[in-house]
């Protein structure tokens, strides 16, 4: 019964998209370069690694059928674990900073400074260097001999902090450079819509009375919900997905004691340096999982968070 | 006749009108939110300066030594100023070598070659998902949405060995097309292609325009906003790209300047004034391009970032 109204549904849609087609014209044939280029770079990647994930493979590429072989070695190989548990610690220590100090910098310019253009400036011109200049410009900042950092540490009266080269310290280390390179991007996604909330929402709120902090508080912060959401989930993704910053600061090393490597140098190690190809493809598609389950729990943490405040 | 061309030129009006526009705004804005009162912005204005000096100081850091000798640089008492003067030996260094230009037209080439297959390939897939019709449409458009969730850095093992397979490897070629694959950006254009009034197309359809006029003549001319937006976005993706790039190309003539910098200490050991000095060159080009273009791209980062909201 159910599935006959359903053929019935699909036929009527079948009708109107024949009439529509008529009157508009076919558009498939502007998908063709997105599909092919998808297909080919994409989607034909995912499902080869799917199949490369149950093989073997050597050096010289003949590998064996091994069942789900690797993905048994993975979960049972604690360097899989501490990578992934670096990439994490990274993801939680980034995220934070990455957005409170965003709001607050494009909250500053936006209540008022004259002058957008430098602070603009100031703030984004790190996100557009090459990751590769950023590096360089921070391991000398950071040499613990001569470098900057540490020289005004001394003078201060402390001691020198082995910035790169501690197992405790060198993942800030990553953090602070990381933060300095990318701000700029959280900062101009929250300055735009600081910009888009109308101005009536103040005026109305200085009607009630409200001061400054009131305004921020009821006002400002309220209508970034939205915003805020979306730079803390594009941020977590992003930084789920470190690996550039670690791999040059340390010259493809681990940092120190490994307490820096990323689960993606590890399967790029994997994969490129040792030639297990299979093995990597099995940690890649693990990796994927713990991507997607961390994306939707978030997801469905800010839902939740959301859906409260509409009731109040 | 004497009169108007003593008239300055209408885009310079154009330019001043915009910018008194801007500062009534932003007196607006700090009139709504602080009152009168002065302290605030004055306190408000120290944090952000502060902060500011932060974000600086490394790019001034790097600036200065790479103005110093190698001995200069490394010598105690750290000095802005060094004994001697500055010196622009680092940078003759660098241009004699050559190679990092090398890296940067490279970075060019590939940046700009893909920056334009992007927004071909992605803006002809908005539009066929916004404005036409065809079987599949909703279930092809489902899928695209799916496939911006894959990290294309999960997939470096499997593309590797497939660009081995097609020959692409060291080439560029294989650096460029992986990059060309953005459902993201179809999405984007998507969402911008349905926002163009239907009045303009019907007109046009009514004088007998096929699709491709439409699209051609119609609906990308008015979207000039978010080409340009996206445009920028790819472009400042591609230039900054390591990973790929990395995987991809071992010969030194084809690398691209994240590449060829990551490089540079493994070769010459540490010497931090001359990498300086490379470093500020690698960072000259999208530096003067966001001080020329500034409104321009601080827009499409906030378009494509908030995923064409």
């Amino acid at each position: 019964m159910s599935s006959s109204i359903a053929a019935q549904r699909r036929g009527a849609r079948d009708v109107a998209t024949t009439q529509a087609v008529k009157r508009l014209g076919s558009g498939l044939p502007f998908l063709i370069p997105f599909v092919v280029v998808a297909v080919l770079f994409l989607i034909i990647p995912v499902l080869y690694g799917v199949w490369l994930s149950f093989t073997e493979q050597s050096l010289m590429g003949n590998g064996g059928f091994v069942g789900i072989d690797n993905y048994a070695e993975a979960f049972a190989d604690p360097t899989m674990w501490a990578t992934l548990g670096n990439t994490v610690m990274f993801t939680v220590m980034s995220t934070v900073p990455l957005v409170l100090i965003a709001l607050v910098m494009a909250l500053l310019v936006y209540i008022g400074i004259p002058g957008q253009w430098f602070w603009r400036l100031a703030f984004f011109a790190p996100y557009l260097l090459p990751v590769a200049v950023v590096v360089q410009v921070w391991t000398w900042l950071f040499n613990s001999d001569v470098g900057f950092v540490n020289y005004w540490i001394q003078q201060i009266g402390l001691d020198k902090v082995g910035w790169l080269t501690d197992v405790d310290v060198a993942m800030w280390s990553i953090v602070v450079l990381t933060v300095w390179w990318t701000v700029g991007f959280n900062f101009l996604l929250y300055l735009s819509s600081l910009q888009a909330i109308p101005d009536l929402l103040y005026e109305a709120a200085e009607v009630d009375g409200a001061g400054f902090w009131r305004k921020i508080w009821s006002v400002t912060l309220p209508q970034l919900r939205g915003t805020t959401v979306l730079v803390a989930t594009l941020q977590v993704i992003a930084s789920l997905k470190v690996f550039d910053q670690m791999f040059i600061a340390f010259n493809g090393g681990s940092g120190p004691e490994g307490s820096t490597r990323p689960i993606l140098q590890y399967i790029y190690d994997t994969g490129f340096t040792n030639y297990r190809m299979g093995y990597a493809s099995a940690m890649s598609y693990i990796f994927f999982a713990v991507i997607i389950v961390i994306t939707v729990a978030f997801q469905l943490l800010t839902r939740t968070r959301k859906d409260k405040s509409n009731e109040r | 006749m004497s009169a108007e061309i003593l008239q300055p030129p209408t885009f310079v009006q154009a330019r001043a009108r915009a910018r008194a526009e801007r500062r009534a705004e932003t007196r607006r804005t700090r009139g709504l939110l602080m009152g009168r009162s002065r302290t605030g912005r004055v306190i408000a204005l120290l944090i952000l300066a502060f902060v500011a000096l932060g974000w600086l100081l490394p790019l001034a850091w790097a600036v200065d030594t790479s103005l110093k000798t190698e001995t200069q640089a490394q010598s105690l008492p750290l000095r802005w100023f060094p004994e001697g003067g500055f010196t622009l030996e680092n940078y003759r260094t660098v241009f004699e070598r050559g190679e990092v230009f090398t890296w940067m037209w490279n970075t060019l080439l590939i940046a700009a070659a893909v920056t334009v297959l992007t927004v071909i390939i992605c803006a002809l897939a908005g539009y066929a998902f916004s404005r036409t019709v065809f079987m599949g449409r909703r279930m092809l458009f489902a899928l695209t949405i799916a496939l911006i969730m894959v990290p294309g850095q999960i997939l470096i093992v499997p593309l590797f060995k497939e660009m081995d397979a097609l020959n692409l490897i060291d080439t560029f070629w294989g650096v460029i097309l992986p990059q060309t694959v953005a459902p993201m950006m179809v999405y984007i254009f998507k969402q911008y292609f349905d926002q163009v009034p239907q009045e303009i197309e019907d007109a046009a359809r009514v004088d007998g325009a096929g699709n491709w006029r439409l699209f051609w003549n119609v609906v990308l001319p008015v979207s000039r906003p978010i080409v340009a937006a996206v445009a920028i976005f790819v472009f400042i993706s591609a230039w900054n790209n390591f990973m790929w790039p990395f995987i991809v190309t071992n010969n030194p003539d084809l690398m691209t300047l994240p590449v060829g910098l990551s490089t540079v200490k493994n070769a010459y050991g540490i010497i931090y004034a001359q990498t300086m000095a490379s470093a500020m060159i690698a960072a000259l080009p999208l530096t003067i391009l966001f001080m020329l273009f500034q409104r321009q791209i601080v827009k499409a980062v906030a378009t494509t970032g908030l995923g064409g909201q």
